[in-house]
């Protein structure tokens, strides 16, 4: 579904990624996984098409991507819920939700997918009418997720989903994005919370100093020696 | 205070009203554009004074009423707003160079090229639309016969205040109901977000820049039925919006709304209480305070009540 071929990427005139390659099939979880600064949220933010890539190409169903604008992509199913949430916080939850389908068959769904979404969160639907920056952590990661399922994504690319938010928080998003799964939805996710993210990764890449450095199932990486001493601190 | 006083202090405080409610207009546009782009358009005024020509035309050549002109000064302003955009500000973004305002300075130029453009077509000669009903007034003593003060209501004013609210409220059923409105304050709120929500966000700097325009544009033709017009005008009226847009707390629509009707009421008692001329004196008193008081303006007022912080 989505192919990663050797992607080198600047942020000026650093290099932050070196020849980086992945991939993932339709139905899949896949999660990369990697300290603070290896380039695991500039992977995303690549296939986004916020930053571009100055070698390799980006796939998406077949079809290169990185030549194109970042704004078509949601249209064709690819759904990015960015690091730090970045909702738009003078918005109310409800104009939130509606940014998530502005265009094609998710417009024309808006209302049956929004209410999916109450369903899936019902805090939100209580907060409908209410100015997202008020929310707390967990809520507003609730919007930025439940704002991305608003586009119908066929792949839906988490980053961080668990970033600030308390433990028991963190347990329903994971519940949550297993749910999102069952629906069908292919994931790729990004995080430092590397137990709980390969407990319910098919498989996983480990990303270091912007080169991807091991790959497998996850069950396996979580065996893994080199994972464990370095990112489960066992 | 006697019954004269009262009279005085009400006639000035109507007249601030409506004054504000045009400056609102102004403020409107230059805050639309500043949320968006960033940036201060310091052409804002001179683009009203292109309005302000276009409704002058349409009236000594057409007998166009200016309120009239608002249906034509207003898409015209649009497409003017839209080329300027597409052409030389997204132009000027592009460049790296080390002053990030470059596009500011652009804004400057931009004026000086439609001010002297419009000193060497028109002269710099003072005019304005002599309209049938330009001195003629409602008088509290017509509807109210035995009513102890009179106070009088300017129908041009008050047309063009009413002109500017319903473009306001139009504005804003704009930004709040519609897709468009609400990717419009979506690249304003989150630039990358809105990208990856799908939203072509130079497509957006290109609509709001047009909408900017036509905004002020429309109070232009607002302004000429009251007002006067000589091509020099622009620069005094980009200060106002300026001052309004600070007022209100950049890129807050509605701390735009609110600042114009305070800089109307500051400007309006400052002329009657301390003199005419000290008007512009007042408008910059309020904006040093501005300054120095409420650094985040009216919007950070507003917001610290939503927000609870």
């Amino acid at each position: 579904m989505l192919e990663v071929k050797g992607i080198d990427v600047f942020y000026g005139d650093v290099q932050v990624l070196w020849d980086v390659s992945f991939n993932v099939q339709a139905g899949e979880v896949v999660a990369i996984i990697g300290a603070n600064g290896a380039g695991k949220s500039t992977s995303l933010r690549t296939v986004s098409g916020i930053v571009r890539p100055v070698k390799g190409e980006v796939l998406f169903q077949g079809e290169p991507i990185h030549n194109r604008p970042a704004y078509e992509l949601i249209e064709r199913g690819l759904a990015h819920c960015p690091e730090a949430r970045k909702l738009f916080v003078e918005m109310t939850v409800e104009e939130n939700l509606d940014m998530g389908s502005l265009k094609g068959e998710a417009r024309a769904q808006r209302a049956k997918t929004k209410q999916r979404v109450f369903d899936l969160f019902p805090r939100l639907s209580e907060r409908r009418r209410q100015l997202s920056g008020t929310l707390s952590g967990g809520e507003q990661q609730m919007v930025a997720v439940g704002r991305a399922l608003m586009s119908l994504p066929k792949l839906l690319m988490f980053d961080e989903p668990s970033l600030g938010l308390a433990p028991i928080l963190v347990r329903d998003i994971f519940n949550v994005i297993k749910a999102i799964r069952q629906e069908g939805v292919t994931v790729l996710i990004v995080e430092q919370n590397v137990k709980q993210t390969l407990a319910i990764a098919d498989r996983a890449y480990v990303l270091e100093n912007g080169k991807v450095v091991m790959q497998g199932k996850g069950q396996d990486m979580l065996n893994d020696e080199h994972v464990k001493a370095a990112y489960l601190g066992v | 205070m006697n019954a004269a006083q009262v009279e005085v202090l009400l006639q000035t405080l109507i007249a601030g009203v409506l004054l504000g409610g045009l400056y609102a207009l102004i403020g409107l546009g230059m805050t639309l554009i500043m949320g968006v782009m960033k940036i201060i358009n310091l052409a804002h005024g001179e683009l009203m004074m292109v309005g302000m020509y276009i409704a002058y035309w349409m009236f000594s050549l057409f007998g166009i009423d200016p309120y009239v002109s608002v249906f034509i000064a207003g898409p015209l302003l649009f497409f003017l707003g839209i080329l300027i955009q597409k052409y030389l500000i997204n132009t000027v973004l592009r460049v790296d160079s080390i002053l990030p305002e470059n596009q500011v300075i652009l804004t400057v130029g931009v004026g000086m090229i439609l001010a002297s453009a419009a000193t060497i077509a028109f002269k710099s000669d003072y005019r304005s639309t002599p309209v049938k009903y330009g001195t003629s007034a409602f008088y509290l003593s017509d509807l109210w016969k035995g009513s102890p003060i009179e106070l009088s209501l300017s129908i041009p004013w008050s047309v063009s205040f009413l002109f500017a609210l319903a473009i306001t409220a139009g504005l804003w059923f704009f930004l709040q109901r519609t897709d468009t409105g609400k990717s419009i304050r979506a690249t304003a709120q989150d630039l990358d977000a809105a990208l990856l929500m799908g939203v072509n966000v130079q497509r957006m700097r290109v609509v709001t820049f047009g909408l900017g325009s036509a905004l002020v544009g429309a109070a232009g033709c607002l302004f000429i039925p009251i007002y006067y017009l000589y091509p020099a005008l622009g620069g005094q009226f980009t200060l106002i919006a300026f001052v309004i847009t600070i007022l209100g707390g950049l890129g807050s629509n509605v701390g735009a709304i609110l600042g114009g009707l305070i800089l109307g009421l500051f400007e309006s008692l400052t002329a009657t209480y301390v003199g005419m001329g000290w008007a512009p004196v007042g408008r910059f008193v309020i904006f040093i305070a501005a300054l120095l008081f409420l650094p985040g303006g009216v919007a950070s007022l507003l917001r610290r009540r939503a927000f609870g912080k």
